[in-house]
């Protein structure tokens, strides 16, 4: 195919003096005016595919459907306007024109304007704010502070010339009319609410003496209230050093400011009333609580003086002469079982005596005597003769019988 | 001992409701008895002082161009006074 071609413009060449001849420079910026012309002003809608926000503040990416992709530019002067966060995989509808990026030679979409399909751009604003700030956990309940019971000076951040802060002051007038104000007038709505309100929640903080701040506005579109969506203004309500309450609209609007303030209030006038209680309740309350601490204490004592009583009434406090009785007796009783022990022993060994005594008599020699045995000693030597022998040696000997001795003197024969 | 004049307001509230929340639970000597009674009548009859003694005000908070902020008292209709000269 592509040498037929080929071959096809070899045949149809004109002469050399009537080709026109392009640079690579000539031809693009050619085709960027034609393109450019043609395509001034286009919609296009398609899916967002690769995303960058450059540093430079520019944003590239392509826009893209099942079968085609186009790259597209949004510089920094047109997306700054941008109120919600473009991103991969975004359905949206783009405005712009045409036109090729010389240095590489590819056509692009140089765009202007950007809305998300579906949802408004302010209600995507939102969400993806709300998104972003809740997986911060600006939201997270343990931020949350506790609000003052009773702030004798509160913090006010609202328009100086709306409702809001006379419908406050009129809901104080009967319920707390001794409040201490602090106003900060700010814009509530337009380009200059949110750094105004930012502004005013930092003066507040540096300022000091307020126990807290409310930040309020009135109702509205949600463009009216938009200054409370920005992140700004929520990142300042978190940071503030003083507990902040959110008053913004009615009670249907919530704003990502309600979502960080330590306490949202369905209206202002709902605000004042959860700031302040009612003076007068407050002023018995204090002369209760007075009466109260008295009763508790006259309570304590009387406790006391019952349990006095009570012990008072014990036996041993009443006759404590029992107590020694009875200890005496103890002493008593524990001195006869001693005594008895004591005994018991003595017999005891008694009788063991007089046992051994009895064993020990029956194996002496005076009882053999006494049964008609007798010894027989050699007189001159004294030693006992057990043999016939030692006897036939001795002259003379001695016989020990029960009663006594006597000396016998032997034929030396020794025969008889 | 804690000195009552410098607590804050709510402060001298929270303690108070302490003190009473203390002597109901009632097993304190009645040494402690006394001391936190003592105490608490001072701190309720402090924070009735103080309520008497509290006015209305309302300021607004200006920041010149300095940045230098002062609070200047404003009619009930919430229009800063004229300065005095």
């Amino acid at each position: 195919m592509n040498e037929e071609i080929q071959i096809d413009r070899l045949a149809a060449r004109p002469d050399e003096a009537e080709r026109k001849i392009y640079t690579v420079s000539q031809i693009t910026r050619l085709v960027r005016f034609t393109l450019e012309d043609m395509f001034s002003s286009v919609w296009i809608e398609g899916e967002i595919g690769d995303f960058t926000h450059h540093s430079s503040g520019h944003m590239y990416f392509n826009l893209k459907d099942g079968e085609a992709s186009l790259q597209c530019v949004m510089f920094k002067r047109d997306n700054a306007r941008m109120r919600f966060k473009a991103e991969a995989g975004l359905k949206v509808l783009v405005h712009g024109r045409l036109s090729i990026y010389v240095p590489r030679g590819q056509y692009q979409l140089v765009v202007d304007s950007m809305e998300p399909k579906g949802l408004g751009q302010l209600q995507l604003a939102f969400e993806q704010l709300k998104a972003k700030l809740f997986k911060e956990g600006l939201f997270d309940e343990a931020r949350k502070r506790p609000l003052p019971f009773l702030p004798l000076s509160i913090g006010i951040i609202t328009s100086a010339s709306g409702a809001v802060i006379r419908d406050m002051m009129h809901v104080w007038e009967r319920r707390f009319p001794k409040v201490h104000i602090v106003l900060v007038p700010v814009q509530v709505q337009g380009p200059s609410a949110a750094p105004e309100i930012v502004q005013a929640l930092a003066d507040l903080n540096a300022f000091g003496g307020v126990d807290v701040i409310v930040v309020a506005r009135g109702g509205g579109s949600l463009e009216d209230l938009w200054a409370f969506n920005e992140e700004i203004v929520a990142r300042a309500v978190a940071a503030s050093q003083i507990p902040v309450v959110s008053a913004v609209g009615h009670e249907v609007d919530y704003t990502i400011c309600d979502f960080v303030a330590d306490r949202r209030a369905p209206t202002p006038s709902a605000a004042a009333e959860i700031l302040l209680p009612p003076l007068e309740e407050l002023e018995a309350s204090l002369k209760d609580t007075g009466a109260r601490l008295a009763r508790i204490l006259k309570r304590e004592v009387d406790d006391r003086r019952e349990k006095l009583e009570a012990l008072k009434n014990y036996r041993v406090f009443l006759r404590p002469q029992t107590l020694v009785e009875d200890l005496l007796q103890t002493v008593d009783d524990l001195a006869k079982e001693l005594e008895t022990a004591a005994r018991r022993n003595v017999e005891e060994i008694g009788n063991e005596v007089r046992f051994l005594n009895g064993k020990l008599e029956t194996l002496s020699p005076q009882k053999c005597l006494e049964r008609g045995y007798s010894i027989v000693f050699d007189a001159a030597t004294a030693s006992i003769i057990k043999s016939t022998r030692q006897l036939d040696r001795s002259r003379s000997i001695r016989v020990r019988l029960a009663d006594g001795e006597r000396r016998v003197d032997i034929n030396p024969t020794g025969t008889p | 001992m804690t000195q009552p004049k410098e607590l804050k307001f709510e402060d001298q509230l929270k303690r108070l409701e302490d003190i009473v929340g203390k002597m109901e639970s009632g097993d304190l000597t009645l040494d402690d008895s006394l001391k936190l009674y003592e105490e608490g009548v001072k701190l309720s009859q402090s924070c009735t002082k103080r309520l008497e003694e509290a006015q209305k005000r309302i300021e607004i908070l200006l920041r010149s161009s300095s940045g230098e902020l002062k609070t200047v008292p404003a009619d009930d209709d919430l229009k800063p006074k004229k300065a005095k000269k």
